[in-house]
């Protein structure tokens, strides 16, 4: 393993020093400390620095602007009026938020949702990755394909396929009504609980494969020695299985929760008007009120939000890589 | 034992049946005479044949496809060379921002991707006069960015796995290092390539949120089509599109499931 990491780090710098045209161009930016390395490292980097770094610089910026009637909606920043300079911070957006309890209620349920979605995920998915992980080979293969399936297809017609169902006149009140079991239909769309349902229903992938990837690692000879040990399945299942498998637990939640945290196309499809997701009042503020400014301070209070579960998955997938 | 395995299986298959309820009800109504989606009014395909004649989604589908091809080709190139600096190169300056960079947009909220994309065009504009407004060219940029994170998750870990000493004794025959690459590396990641590609394809054609934001006048995607009409109610239409996609999406993932399993029994053997 050493050896090869060894060989790999000096292989690709001394030899791509070697081509003929890198040569001259080379020489002259090897002086400048950037050899012909340097400049394949800085393709992705630069795109990304512009197209995805920079752009939360702009957006922390205009989140300290003022609104205005104008092209693009906003005042500028910084002025330049006989030679002086003149700097304007407006910290009135965050102070908007902070004082106007929709924000606040809006962040409260966004994490509130995410999180029961997440345990729900957890617990319909847990079970199936498990089944998929103790599966004989082929027949694994091919439930593991049936998860990854509905994920390549459309999200927004996934989310879509519940309307029918969940709506007064769908699918489930058809069905319960017209097997007697009740007389006049239930409403569940518009409802926090269709949000549930399409929370759920689109992460679910996200949850089984890290689970699944975790779970068919498990070494059978552990669970032999329990149950010789003298304990039963769900003991087993406690002392053995779970504890094991909480590396996987971790990385599909934190899969599952962040991107529900921010969710627009579910809540603004299948919740309600008083379902109040952070992402559609960032959506809201931006399209409906034309309010640059406060959504960019939406998105950044976000930023800062989602920044520790954000750390937390990124320090989980470093270690899980060190590992295999 | 027996009764937890008894009980994994039942619970695994309710799993299942909630995965691909909503797609079988989805392709049933399709199929559905009446226009009511939820009532079954005899077999027609005529919700077919008015799709077929929508030139508003056809319109979109077209943009859309064209983004989807030019974005997820940008989206390999970038991701790929990403995925090579990150998994051969150790040791660099910026080497855990390129990984922070290439990791964050994954899990990133698409609203908060889409309105700082949205924002950086409009400061660019100002500041350098491109992109000349919002249109295509502003959602293939986007589209290009978020996709080229998710190819270089798919190629980093093909690239793990890669047997190094083909690569090192084409290196000691003496072949030049962008050949070595060319001619092993490529061809090695190839499968990796293409899942990257088809994923990033797939991921372009279904952003909402994210066109949305960076989109101009004329350059509606299929995904905002379906959600304007979407809205407004349930239309046997798009029932129609669904099914359509779901058939080429099952077709296209089965193809390069069984393709890819030949490949590993080829190489095994």
């Amino acid at each position: 393993m050493s050896g090869q990491a060894k060989l790999s780090e000096k292989l690709p710098e001394k030899s791509i020093g070697r081509l003929p045209f890198a040569a001259p161009l080379g020489g002259a930016l090897a002086r400048l400390g950037l050899g012909p390395r340097a400049l394949v490292i800085a393709i992705p980097t630069v795109w990304l620095l512009v197209f995805f770094l920079i752009p939360f610089v702009v957006v922390a910026k205009i989140s300290l602007s003022e609104v205005a009637i104008a092209r693009p909606p906003y005042l500028p920043l910084w002025e330049w009026q006989d030679g002086i300079l003149s700097l304007s911070l407006n910290f009135g957006n965050y102070l908007f938020l902070a004082s106007d309890p929709l924000y606040y209620s809006a962040f409260l349920e966004s994490l509130t949702i995410a999180g029961f979605s997440t345990l729900f995920a957890l617990l319909i998915g847990y079970p199936m990755a498990y089944m998929i992980a103790r599966a004989p080979g082929g027949m694994r293969n091919i439930l593991l394909m049936l998860v990854i399936l509905p994920f390549w297809s459309s999200f927004l017609l996934r989310v879509y396929a519940w309307i029918g169902i969940l709506k007064t006149n769908g699918v489930i009140n058809h069905a319960l009504m017209s097997i007697g079991l009740i007389d006049e239909p239930i409403v569940m769309m518009q409802t926090d609980f269709a949000v549930y349902v399409g929370i759920v229903y689109t992460y679910l992938p996200f949850m089984i494969l890290p689970l699944y990837a975790n779970l068919v690692k498990l070494d059978e000879t552990l669970l032999e020695a329990a149950s010789d040990l003298g304990a039963g399945s769900f003991t087993t299942f406690l002392t053995v299985t779970l504890p094991l498998s909480l590396p996987g637990i971790f990385a599909g939640s934190l899969l599952v929760f962040i991107p529900a945290v921010g969710e627009f196309v579910i809540p603004a499809l299948l919740g309600g008007p008083d379902t109040l997701m952070i992402g559609k009042v960032l959506w809201n503020e931006f399209f409906s009120n034309r309010d640059w400014p406060v959504a960019s301070a939406v998105a950044i209070a976000m930023l800062f939000v989602l920044v520790i579960p954000v750390m937390l998955l990124q320090k989980a997938q470093q270690s899980d890589g060190g590992h295999s | 034992m027996k009764k937890r395995s008894l009980f994994i299986i039942i619970a695994g298959i309710l799993g299942f049946i909630f995965l691909y309820a909503p797609i079988v009800s989805l392709v049933i109504f399709s199929f559905n005479e009446s226009k009511l989606v939820t009532v079954w009014g005899g077999f027609s395909t005529k919700w077919y044949g008015e799709l077929l004649q929508d030139p508003q989604i056809l319109g979109a589908a077209w943009i859309s496809l064209k983004i989807a091809f030019v974005s997820a080709t940008l989206a390999i190139v970038i991701g790929t060379i990403a995925a090579f600096v990150l998994v051969r190169f150790k040791r660099f300056r910026t080497r855990t921002l390129l990984s922070g960079m290439i990791t964050a947009p994954l899990v990133m909220p698409e609203v908060i991707t889409g309105l700082s994309l949205l924002l950086l065009f409009v400061a660019m504009q100002g500041l350098i006069g491109w992109p000349a407004g919002r249109g295509m060219t502003t959602i293939i940029i986007s589209h290009a960015t978020f996709g080229a994170a998710y190819a270089a998750v798919v190629i980093q870990s093909r690239l793990v796995d890669m047997d190094l000493s083909i690569e090192e004794s084409a290196a000691d025959l003496g072949a030049k290092p962008v050949r070595v690459f060319f001619d092993i590396t490529l061809p090695v990641i190839a499968p990796a390539l293409v899942s990257g590609w088809l994923l990033a394809f797939t991921l372009s054609l279904d952003d909402l949120v994210i066109a949305s934001f960076v989109s101009g006048p004329g350059s509606s995607t299929l995904p905002m089509v379906i959600f304007s009409k979407v809205r407004l109610g349930v239309t046997p239409e798009i029932n129609a599109l669904a099914t359509i996609i779901i058939l080429i999406v099952s077709v296209g993932v089965i193809a390069a499931a069984l393709s890819m399993q030949k490949g590993k029994n080829n190489n095994v053997s």
